[in-house]
């Protein structure tokens, strides 16, 4: 039973006033808001059993090892992973991503191809750029169509026994839309490349079954999925963790070290340099037990109802147009209003209490193929209500009023 | 002519007639609609001031001791913003406008505005104003 009134209670931000209005969250696609349960993992962990992992003799340090443990457990879990030594704890995505980039270098040499897509996050780009400029290998890009779906024939015709490494997010920050990253995967493998998704966007709306889609690596972010901030998670294949290179030297990472020369530890150590942020780690596992409870079969289904029935009450307003239109999509709807800037739309809304993104969502590639400034959008978590979507109608419809 | 904190005044007696904040963007709206235009061929991108979520042109020259800015904006609300730096800073010496402070935009009820981290860039806006101000003001003392 999914009793939206309790899961709004478990949000304690969720009952703020912002510029005197009751706050309506919808930038959930930037980050989402804790549940009371992981905002307790945190506290319960530094008022209780803080300590350094992995060295202790000590109680408080076995402890917070169990915890920190466990926590890789139930994501590896979660995500259908077969060793929880292929869960390797991240600071977030952007870490997952040049993990991998970094480790590529090693692999690459001139005249090999690194194939990413034209739907990702500009930040997501760089990476192969500078793998790309490191190593002589070419960046291809899979374009996108008007949908804003990727072009799946394209793909086809790019991939050759030059590519090794295809990188595509699940779903799109900007537009919603849902990769199709089996077939993707599927492609890349008939011509012995390797995939990496990334799955920021994709985890707090569905539940990825790493092990059947077969992909090499997958990353995401603690904090979109109701955990905190500065963790994140890397799925490698085993066989691709043990070949990648580690990323950070330090501490945790080495089994023995002389002048001479340094043994890197096991998986996941040898990717886990340093102190790694325990509590983020540990809370990242509350917020899947946390999400696991509500079910993401009942969340889907929740989110979609919000999608269609914003969707529609918006498209009502005269002049506004969705980019973004693809069938397989998440509950984030980017749109403008015909001739109003998507910034004084997001100001507007802001002073009535309601929190949207604007701007080009670090996806400029994308906001030049439909050659706007920028769009307004609205991203919905299953904490949302029909309520919230009728404030933004009657939001968007108050500021076209007073913007024309 | 008046002076800046005249202006400034001048501006917050303007805004204290409204009582909420749809009145008080309605009104910064329509000032938006009164200022005075760059001309099109000064919309360049070396004029776009950097910070802006939305783009802000802003063009200035002397004209005999003072400072003429003319500006435009993609964006109605951020053009509401300029235009209300330009009635304050427009047409004054480089003296004047380098010295002059921004309080009045929190006394105006626009407090958010005055973010350093706000997307409007309202900050990067007088920043450019004091710039150009600073520039003619060398300028001047080596004509001088």
């Amino acid at each position: 039973m999914f009793d939206i009134t309790s899961i709004r209670a478990d949000f304690p931000i969720l009952q703020r006033e912002v510029n005197g209005k009751p706050l309506v969250y919808l930038d959930n696609a930037a980050t989402s808001q804790k549940p009371q349960q992981v905002i307790d993992a945190i506290v319960d962990y530094y008022s209780r059993y803080n300590a350094n992992i992995h060295r202790g003799v000590h109680t408080l340090s076995q402890e917070a090892t169990d915890a920190y443990e466990i926590a890789r457990k139930t994501i590896q879990e979660h995500f259908n992973i077969a060793h929880p030594y292929e869960v390797i704890f991240t600071a977030g995505t952007t870490h997952g991503i040049n993990l991998v980039a970094n480790g590529f270098a090693s692999f690459l040499k001139k005249g090999d191809e690194v194939i990413v897509s034209a739907l990702e996050h500009h930040s997501n780009i760089v990476p192969w750029q500078m793998l790309c400029e490191k190593t002589g290998a070419v960046l291809k890009v899979i374009p996108m169509t008007q949908e804003g779906t990727l072009a799946m024939d394209a793909y086809s015709g790019l991939l050759s026994e030059k590519t090794k490494l295809v990188f595509v997010n699940h779903i799109s920050n900007a537009l919603g839309t849902i990769n199709p990253i089996e077939k993707i995967i599927e492609l890349a493998h008939q011509v012995g490349a390797a995939v990496l998704v990334d799955g920021a966007q994709a985890c707090s709306h569905i539940k990825p079954d790493l092990t059947a889609l077969d992909v090499d690596f997958y990353v995401t972010s603690a904090h979109k999925m109701c955990g905190p901030t500065g963790v994140g998670m890397l799925y490698g294949k085993e066989e691709w963790l043990k070949k990648l290179p580690p990323y950070q030297g330090g501490g945790e990472m080495i089994s023995e070290v002389t002048f001479e020369k340094t043994t890197y530890a096991d998986l996941p150590h040898k990717f886990e340099a340093g102190t790694p942020n325990i509590c983020g780690g540990i809370a990242f596992g509350a917020a899947i037990e946390y999400l696991n409870h509500l079910g993401f079969d009942a969340i889907a289904a929740h989110e979609h109802t919000l999608l269609e029935y914003a969707t529609n009450e918006l498209l009502a307003i005269d002049g506004l147009k969705i980019y973004g239109t693809g069938r397989e999509k998440t509950s984030v709807i980017s749109f403008n209003v015909e001739n109003i800037h998507p910034y004084d739309i997001g100001t507007i809304l802001d002073k009535l209490g309601i929190a949207v993104r604007t701007g080009h969502h670090c996806a400029q590639p994308i906001m030049e193929f439909y050659k706007i400034p920028g769009t307004v959008r609205a991203s919905f978590a299953f904490y949302n209500t029909k309520e919230e979507v009728d404030q933004l109608v009657a939001g968007v419809k108050r500021a076209q009023q007073m913007l024309s | 002519m008046s002076s800046i904190k005249e202006i400034q005044e001048e501006l917050i007696d303007e805004f204290s007639i409204f009582d909420d904040w749809m009145e008080r963007y309605e009104h910064m709206i329509a000032l938006g609609k009164t200022m005075p235009l760059i001309d099109p061929k000064y919309k360049t991108d070396d004029k776009l001031i950097k910070g802006c979520q939305s783009k802000v042109w802003l063009h200035s020259e002397l004209k005999g001791d003072k400072v003429i800015f003319t500006a435009d904006s993609d964006a109605i609300i951020t053009k509401g913003i300029v235009a209300i730096l330009i009635r304050v800073f427009s047409n004054q010496t480089p003296e004047a406008i380098v010295a002059a402070d921004t309080q009045f935009i929190d006394e105006i009820g626009l407090k958010e505005h005055l973010s350093p981290t706000r997307a409007n860039g309202l900050v990067s806006m007088v920043k450019q104003m004091k710039l150009y101000a600073v520039a003619y003001q060398a300028q001047r003392k080596q004509q001088a």
